[in-house]
């Protein structure tokens, strides 16, 4: 053992190395490939395709919008589940919770199956209402993500905070509007990073809905099958590039929330 | 009156939350074919077809062990990887916690992808290897584990490990008498996460598995396109006791933790 003489600093150095050829690496090569053809030509032909294409481009807005519309609805829903869960005098209020976020440790396929024969019962043919269908098997997948950060914010409060609006004058509107509101944005902002961005690439959902996708993630997907690694990677360079403002928006609203979805266990 | 408006709130999104999965349950131990058809009777084939059907045992197995053994390698990398970069000098800490950020942040699809286009278009490692499949699985659960255990380091008292070197331990000792051992709730609650995230992951998985493997997502996703019934009804077995495990597990944890928390007072 005399042998085993380190530095504590250097136990770092695998997962440093680690980082470098697994993830900071692919990233350069994706961004090289993004700017070059088949024959690895120095090219911005796919990038021009991409903004010149109406099928690329309206897929990008299609994705958009369906990324806004579900995050919108999974926020309406999950921030007053999220509001009565925090403020509630139950004893066990962590129990509670885990109610509502239980789903996330269920296989997500197995989940979208489970909706889709509901869905199939209910509406009939599912391939109808595209969109609507979209935004509520993405918002059924999703939904624990935003409670989760929302109730993380909201129970943190400072309900003397409250108290002191209150006796002060405001009304529970006001109050609401005026502190826990604000207060809550950092939750906010965390839980709508977590639903946007997988609801702009999440294919699969969409994909065992009603076999037919329109988003960003299912241009990927096709261009992984049809072996267009150049195309693919510009796409992955578009959503990189969208993921990069994403992050930098919230880091500026965030308190450190980002381990959210480490903090579940 | 406000209080029955809170309940009944909670109750409809838990509704939306379970119906799907205890319909499927319920319908699991039945002979029907799809949700709304007529039940002939109870029956538990879709249960016994789970375990008989070889391909669906090995899938099970299969998704159940990379998942484990990929959990394992990120857990391993990623402990020595914080306890490194937490004493090391500012600029290397904060380099290594950035490229620890970009998997977390990004699709998992671009981190699929990405990882597919070096691995296995531009170093040419076989599919067939599971080289890249593991690789994936450690680059998306590593940095997981890692922020799960930074803050157990900043809570601990740094002057202990100094201690035991004065005592005459070597780096090593200390390193494994003393620093893990106050690591462990942080390198635990990592690994159940790593284990968790892998199991749910369709993206890496596809862009990188073999063609002849198959975890729970890929397999399920398939399937929904597929018109075995037989398979198909099996699944929603397999919902259900994932289910019954998942909510197991999580009382279980429950239990153990009130009763440290009881213990401590």
């Amino acid at each position: 053992m005399r042998a085993l003489r380190f530095n504590r600093k250097q136990l770092c150095i695998p997962y440093a190395v680690f980082l470098v050829c697994f993830v900071i690496a692919p990233l350069l090569v994706i961004v090289f490939y993004a700017f070059t053809n088949g024959q690895g030509q120095f090219t911005f032909d796919n990038f021009v395709n991409f903004f010149l294409s109406t099928n690329t481009l309206g897929t990008l807005v299609y994705s958009f919008a369906l990324a806004i519309v579900t995050t919108l609805v999974c926020l309406i829903i999950a921030y007053p589940t999220a509001y009565i869960l925090a403020r509630s005098n139950f004893k066990k209020k962590y129990v509670l919770l885990l109610l509502f976020i239980l789903p996330m440790w269920i296989n997500f396929t197995l989940r979208i199956t489970a909706l889709k024969e509901i869905l199939s019962f209910i509406e009939g043919n599912i391939s109808a209402y595209p969109f609507l269908n979209s935004v509520i098997g993405m918002t059924y997948d999703f939904l624990p993500f935003m409670i989760l950060p929302l109730y993380n914010s909201l129970s943190k409060l400072d309900k003397n905070l409250i108290e002191a609006a209150s006796d002060l004058g405001a009304s529970r509107f006001t109050v609401f509007l005026r502190v826990t509101l604000p207060l809550s944005v950092p939750g906010i902002i965390s839980g709508v990073t977590m639903v946007l961005l997988p609801s702009m690439t999440n294919y699969v959902v969409l994909d065992m809905l009603y076999n037919s996708t329109y988003i960003m993630g299912s241009l990927i997907g096709s261009y992984f099958s049809a072996y267009d690694w150049n195309n693919g990677s510009l796409i992955s360079l578009v959503l990189l590039v969208i993921i990069f403002i994403v992050t930098l928006i919230s880091n500026r609203f965030s308190d450190k929330d980002s381990e959210n979805r480490g903090a579940v266990l | 009156m406000k209080k029955a408006l809170r309940i009944i709130w909670l109750a409809l999104v838990l509704l939306f939350i379970y119906v799907p999965i205890l319909v499927l349950a319920v319908y699991s131990f039945t002979d029907a074919s799809m949700v709304g058809a007529g039940i002939g009777g109870f029956s538990f084939d879709n249960y016994i077809n789970l375990f008989k059907n070889d391909e669906l045992r090995g899938m099970i197995f299969g998704t159940v062990a990379l998942a484990v053994i990929c959990a394992c390698i990120s857990t391993v990398l990623a402990t020595f990887g914080a306890i490194g970069s937490f004493y090391s000098k500012k600029v290397t800490k904060s380099l290594i916690n950035t490229a620890n950020q970009v998997p977390v942040v990004n699709a998992d699809i671009v981190t699929g992808f990405s990882v597919c286009i070096l691995l296995i278009v531009i170093m040419r490692i076989g599919k067939d290897t599971f080289i890249p499949l593991g690789i994936g699985h450690v680059v998306l659960t590593a940095p997981f584990v890692y922020l799960s255990i930074l803050p157990k380091l900043k809570q601990m008292d740094n002057s202990l490990y100094e201690a035991a070197l004065d005592l005459g331990a070597t780096p090593a000792q200390a390193l494994f008498k003393v620093v893990i051992p106050q690591l462990i709730p942080g390198i635990l609650s990592g690994f159940m996460l790593a284990v968790t995230l892998s199991l749910d992951d369709y993206f890496i998985t596809t862009y990188t598995k073999p063609s002849t493997f198959d975890t729970i997502s890929t397999y399920v996703v398939n399937a929904t396109k597929g018109s075995q019934t037989e398979v198909k009804t099996a699944l929603w077995a397999l919902s259900t006791l994932i289910f019954v495990i998942v909510v197991v597990v999580v009382v279980l944890m429950n239990v153990l933790s009130g009763k440290k928390k009881g213990a401590k007072k």
